[in-house]
């Protein structure tokens, strides 16, 4: 239960590491806030012959707003989401996910851009920034590029980073006025068995503007429900059947069977969730 | 692999070493340091068992890298104590309320309670149900380590009244 040799590497600064990914390739794995994987490493799940520890970069780690968009530095810790005003107010839905991670010592240490780029289906972050339309930025030493949430999560654990990449900073445009984060696990801060990430917008006249549904935990990637959402737009949100909707969410999805849930229970209860969901966002939207 | 020189403070004494990448702060503190308050469980980040608080915030120590704590302070359970010995508050009231029985996964409890009750100086049963559910107990089914958290509170918040 110890992981491998390794070198260890702590730059100070982005473009040092980006120099030190460069020059490893895929014998480098970047090292966020490590609670996936250190794990990883002990159980001999993976070795690698250089970690570059982006813990002492301080440029990573911030939380910060341009007109309408929210910017998150990578190595903002998701203690650090859960606390912020400004996450709380512009991105909502990021902060009611946050208490689902984990435990308090996990989100101590755990970072977004780390949360990301593990890609693990059943976690809250992907999802959310699936649920956003959130973009990704990647950078190397080659250059900087955004990646839309919708084309980041390739397959459990992959993305389309590429070995010299680090994801930098994520990014969240607008504001919805409602949403909710609900999953079901076996104990708090297990991975979600199934979970939905849910945000919604109104029009003047209290129409659905746009609803954005995040399934997590169902399928190998977060998956939007994408069907659902555009059959709801326009609807009058006090005629909007929720529940109706969420088992709409499922319609397409295949859902994984695996020794913690089998794929009819996990559409069941991410079906039941979503519907929840969907009805507390509405909530918080005609309330606001 | 190459070692990397280490500067942490733990418990409030500067410590230098030598350290393989590899070492974890558990197993630094543990086998280097000889502070054996501090227990592994899992060893994957599961059972808390080895939580300890870096900069004041608490983390599992079998999730770091020893080499990772340049420059912060560490306190494990055996800084807790007052310092002209004895058992601190926290300690005291897992005694008095039963919360621990083999008292394996105590250290952890004792550490991860100890920060949550400086967030959370009044919090209700929920909230500490909540703050305790990263630590796992085989003995007690936590009654009393809930109990014990909630007489800390009550002997705390007494103690300002006074």
């Amino acid at each position: 239960m110890k992981a491998a040799p390794f070198e260890y590497h702590a730059p100070e600064t982005p473009d040092e590491a980006l120099g030190l990914l460069a020059q490893f390739g895929d014998e480098a794995k970047v090292l966020a806030g490590g609670q996936s994987l250190v794990p990883v490493l002990a159980l001999r799940m993976a070795r690698f012959e250089h970690l570059v520890d982006l813990n002492r970069i301080p440029a990573l780690r911030y939380v910060q707003v341009d007109n309408d968009v929210t910017r998150v530095g990578a190595m903002t810790r998701h203690a650090a989401i859960g606390g912020s005003a400004e996450i709380r107010s512009r991105v909502p839905l990021l902060a009611e996910a946050t208490p689902h991670i984990g435990h308090f010592q996990i989100r101590n240490r755990g970072t977004i851009g780390g949360s990301l780029s593990h890609a693990d289906p059943g976690a809250e972050y992907p999802a959310v920034a699936l649920a956003l339309d959130a973009e990704i930025v990647l950078a190397s030493a080659r250059g900087t590029r955004t990646v839309p949430a919708a084309e980041f999560f390739t397959g459990t654990f992959t993305t389309v980073a590429e070995p010299d990449e680090v994801l930098t900073e994520a990014r969240f445009t607008g504001r919805p006025q409602g949403c909710a984060v609900l999953e079901l696990a076996r104990r708090h801060g297990d991975f979600a068995l199934a979970g939905v990430a849910c945000a919604v917008e109104l029009n003047s006249a209290g129409r659905i503007q746009s609803l954005r549904i995040a399934l997590f935990g169902v399928a190998s990637t977060p998956v939007r429900a994408t069907a659902a959402e555009q059959a709801a737009r326009g609807a009058a949100a006090g005629e909007l059947d929720p529940e109706e909707v969420g088992r709409a969410a499922l319609a397409g999805v295949s859902c994984v069977s695996d020794l913690h849930a089998d794929a009819g229970y996990r559409e069941r209860v991410a079906a039941h969730l979503a519907g929840q969901a969907i009805r507390q966002a509405l909530q918080e939207a005609r309330n606001g | 692999m190459a070692e990397h020189q280490l500067e942490v403070m733990v418990n409030g004494q500067l410590v230098t070493a030598m350290v393989e990448p590899r070492l974890t702060l558990a197993d630094f503190l543990r086998d280097r340091l000889r502070l054996t308050g501090t227990h592994l469980g899992c060893e994957h980040g599961v059972c808390g068992a080895c939580t300890v608080l870096a900069d004041g915030a608490a983390i599992r120590s079998c999730l770091v890298f020893a080499v990772q704590m340049q420059g912060v302070a560490v306190a494990t359970v055996e800084g807790l104590t007052p310092d002209g010995g004895g058992l601190s508050d926290v300690q005291e009231a897992f005694r008095a309320e039963h919360g621990l029985q083999c008292g394996f996964c105590t250290p952890g409890f004792v550490v991860s309670v100890t920060a949550f009750l400086a967030e959370h100086p009044d919090p209700s049963t929920d909230q500490i149900r909540d703050g305790l559910s990263g630590n796992l107990c085989r003995c007690t089914g936590y009654q009393g380590i809930v109990r014990a958290v909630q007489a800390t509170v009550r002997a705390r918040q007494e103690a300002r009244h006074d």
